[in-house]
């Protein structure tokens, strides 16, 4: 009997030393459910969806302030995957949302007059230049997120839509003919 | 005798292949025109070093391999270069790609074969050559896979982790219609067997097993004897005739008994494998110093006369239509086999390269996107490629449509015929209702691509093409979802950045005025010094400011270019705004943001 009970505390106790040692040794750093929504969301970081970036908006979502269809860029899909990783019903795009095809910026170059501004509201320094410098877009870092077409006080920059080519192709969803019931 | 192995499922569709094997490979005519893609390979397309107007030499090098999966291009014949830029290709996009226009001159001028520079020397010792520099040669010379793959040759001859045992030489042609291997081996079996020589050298290969299938009798004595003739002691083995027996995974079960795991390579189990034709034009690029210019195809189906040509490449398939007499009821055709091959878009309309194109299970073909009313459509000006082996004509008659689709009532006729062992009923049902985690887990990569299922499916389902469509969309998401990595790094990156400008102003501000306020006592102590410093401090105020001023190219904005800033102003204050009552929320947990 003594030993028994001997036996089922020392468990406890070893039981209790490695939880307590794992409580501290793998604490998870941050808001893992933050991370998550982030990791989903496109990182195009356009401020659409009404935050300052996808971050704030992954926070804003965590703390259940904001909905989880706002992200344009991340298109129905994003919704589905947010509705998914949070276990609540997928909710179609308010009706004012434009969604557009994924583009990147191209700076007119020779109207550039190398103001910065542009280079400013980059959020993924994806523009190249210094002041009075001819600026360009590094087209592979662009994520399309239309912040810097605003700020150029000359509209040099317009938003070239990514044209489908061999590298980037994808198989369609196939369509085929189904036989109709008799 | 060897024992032989056998792989799941396989079926057997009508093989059709004595029509194009009546007579001996003939050589195609000179083209007017060739239309040479620079991407011809698996990997990065190669880049042009030639310009319109240049003259070139047959076998000069006009593309540059570039990057680690590459391959070299070559002129196929002499001529002049007038075009470079966007031309259609047998591609299932019906895109455009990069291609050089050749206007042959007649006089098929070669370079000189044994310039040191081109690395092209006659009557090589690769016996005593470094296998990288083999290996170089082999890009330089654009020897890639023929069987289909076009993989470049170098890369499957670097040497492993792991000793390569045995080396496989496919000549299983396993695809119906297909003949131009069958052919390339009863004809030049000697070239073959000493090009799988060399390929055994730079892999320091153990033993070398040649695998034909049993339907093609005459190649495997001409291997039997070639090899004999060589003394070599190489296995020439016949195989069953079984679809897809040809294809590399399939084909190593067979002979070895060893089953490729999945994700892994042939390698990884030390094994590899080559097609016949690569063997050759390895043997000819090593021994002859002569990059890849031309190949063997087959020109079959509805046509009057259907047999191997050698083509130069770069040949619009209209010439081979044209030697093969396509009969007045065709009304379309196909790069490739029935089963794998690819329909090819028509001249002028007629089918459109209709993105569920893929002709897998073709002999019961889909439906797809082609009119079978239309006669005698011209032929199409695709160029052919080192991927074309075969060209066939079709018509209503020789590949009826297929039926409407039906539902799948799981038979499982289709794993039962499947090769690699899968489920295809339960990737098909993953694929159309895009849950592609579960195709994945249900091994979808390891799909080859053959058909099979689409064949036997009761219900006319085209499988194949939602495996396709499952696996390229799956391959996007994940490039798109590096590039979100991506652009969340420099995101924060930058984020990073503006805290520590922020930080380095703040101190620098501290510091002065730290310096200003110890400046002051001393400044006081003369009042007429102090007035002094006062003047000189605003006189340089004043020019940093108009410094700044300077640059600015706000004024002289059209009213609506001021509204748009005003609004983006306010966009950025709201914005700004959301950050800081973000950041000042207490349950916000933004310490991935400030660090
Ligand atoms: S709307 Fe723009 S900023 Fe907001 S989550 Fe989507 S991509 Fe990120
Ligand atoms: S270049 Fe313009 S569109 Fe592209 S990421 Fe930067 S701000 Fe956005
Ligand atoms: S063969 Fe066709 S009908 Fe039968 S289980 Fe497979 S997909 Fe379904
Ligand atoms: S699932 Fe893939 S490998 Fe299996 S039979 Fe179908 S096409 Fe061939």
């Amino acid at each position: 009997m003594l030993s028994a009970l001997l036996v089922m505390a020392g468990i406890a106790i070893v039981l209790g030393a490695v939880l307590g040692f794992s409580a501290i040794k793998f604490r998870v750093e941050g808001n893992p459910l933050v991370d998550k929504i982030d990791a989903i969301l496109p990182q195009t970081q356009c401020g659409q969806c009404g935050y300052p970036g996808c971050r704030p908006y992954a926070e804003a979502i965590a703390s259940g302030e904001a909905d989880i269809n706002r992200c344009p860029p991340g298109g129905e899909e994003g919704i589905h995957k947010l509705a998914d990783l949070l276990g609540v019903e997928f909710k179609p795009f308010g009706g004012g949302t434009v969604l557009k095809p994924k583009s990147v910026a191209f700076i007119d170059e020779n109207l550039c007059i190398g103001c910065t501004l542009c280079f400013q509201a980059c959020p993924v320094d994806a523009i190249a230049g210094a002041a009075k410098q001819m600026h360009t877009i590094i087209a592979s870092e662009c994520t399309g997120c239309e912040l810097c077409v605003a700020p150029c006080p000359v509209d040099c920059i317009s938003m070239v839509p990514i044209t489908e080519k061999i590298a980037n192709w994808k198989w369609k969803y196939p369509v085929y003919t189904l036989a109709q019931a008799k | 005798m060897r024992t032989l192995y056998q792989f799941h499922g396989g079926i057997h569709p009508p093989g059709n292949k004595e029509q194009s094997t009546q007579s001996g490979i003939a050589r195609a005519p000179l083209p007017s025109r060739l239309v040479i893609p620079f991407r011809q390979h698996a990997g990065e397309a190669a880049k042009p070093i030639v310009r319109v107007g240049d003259r070139v030499l047959k076998g000069q090098l006009i593309g540059m391999p570039v990057g680690f999966i590459s391959s070299a291009v070559h002129a196929s014949t002499s001529g002049t270069i007038t075009a470079i830029g966007a031309q259609p290709i047998a591609h299932p996009s019906g895109l455009p790609d990069l291609c050089a226009t050749l206007i042959p001159d007649g006089r098929e001028e070669w370079i000189p074969h044994a310039a040191p520079s081109t690395s092209l020397r006659t009557g090589f010792d690769y016996r005593n050559s470094d296998p990288a520099e083999l290996r170089r040669q082999l890009r330089m010379s654009g020897v890639v896979g023929l069987g289909g793959a076009v993989f470049p040759s170098d890369i499957k001859l670097r040497p492993g982790n792991r000793k390569i045992d045995t080396l496989i030489l496919n000549g299983a042609e396993c695809e119906p219609y297909i003949t131009c291997d069958d052919m390339l081996m009863r004809e030049r079996a000697a070239e073959i067997v000493q090009g799988a020589e060399m390929l055994r050298f730079m892999l320091e290969a153990g033993e070398v097993l040649i695998g034909i299938e049993d339907n093609k009798p005459q190649a495997i004595a001409a291997m039997r004897q070639a090899v004999a003739d060589n003394g070599f002691s190489f296995e020439v083995v016949a195989v069953p005739t079984i679809y897809p027996g040809g294809s590399a995974k399939q084909l190593i079960r067979v002979l070895t008994g060893l089953e490729v795991p999945s994700g892994k390579l042939p390698t990884d189990i030390g094994v590899q494998c080559f097609n016949v034709a690569t063997a050759y034009s390895a043997y000819r690029a090593l021994a002859h110093g002569e990059p890849v210019l031309s190949r063997i195809v087959t020109i079959t189906g509805n046509v009057r006369r259907a047999q191997n040509f050698e083509v130069l490449l770069g040949t619009p398939v209209r010439d081979l239509v044209a030697l093969g007499e396509a009969l007045p009821d065709t009304d379309r055709y196909l790069m490739g086999g029935p089963m794998m091959g690819l329909p090819l878009p028509l001249q002028h309309g007629g089918a459109e390269p209709s993105g569920a194109g893929g002709a897998a299970g073709q002999l019961l073909p889909q439906a797809a996107g082609f009119a079978s009313n239309v006669s005698q459509l011209p032929p199409t000006d695709i160029p052919l490629v080192k991927a074309s082996n075969c060209i066939i004509a079709a018509s209503g008659r020789l590949f009826p449509p297929a039926p409407p689709a039906l539902p799948c009532i799981r038979c499982m006729r289709c794993a039962e015929a499947c090769p690699a062992d899968l489920q295809p009923m339960d990737l098909f049902w993953f694929s159309q209702s895009k849950e592609f985690d579960k195709a994945q887990q249900f091994s979808l990569f390891d799909c080859i691509e053959c058909g099979a299922c689409s064949y036997v499916c009761p219900s006319h389902i085209p499988l194949v093409q939602y495996f396709q469509f499952a696996k390229s969309e799956i391959r996007a998401r994940e490039h798109d979802q590096q590039a979100a990595d991506h652009a969340r790094e420099r995101h924060e990156f930058r984020e990073y950045r503006f805290e520590r400008e922020k930080q380095e102003k703040a101190e620098k501000l501290a510091a002065r005025e730290q310096a200003a306020k110890q400046a002051q006592p001393a400044a006081s102590a003369n009042p007429a010094d102090a007035m002094q410093q006062k003047i000189q401090a605003a006189i340089a105020r004043a020019r940093e400011q108009a410094a700044a001023s300077q640059p600015k190219n706000t004024d002289h904005l059209t009213a609506q270019q001021q509204a748009e800033i005003a609004e983006i102003e306010a966009r950025r204050a709201h914005i700004h705004e959301l950050a800081k009552s973000a950041d000042e929320a207490p349950d916000n947990h933004s310490e991935g943001r400030s660090q």
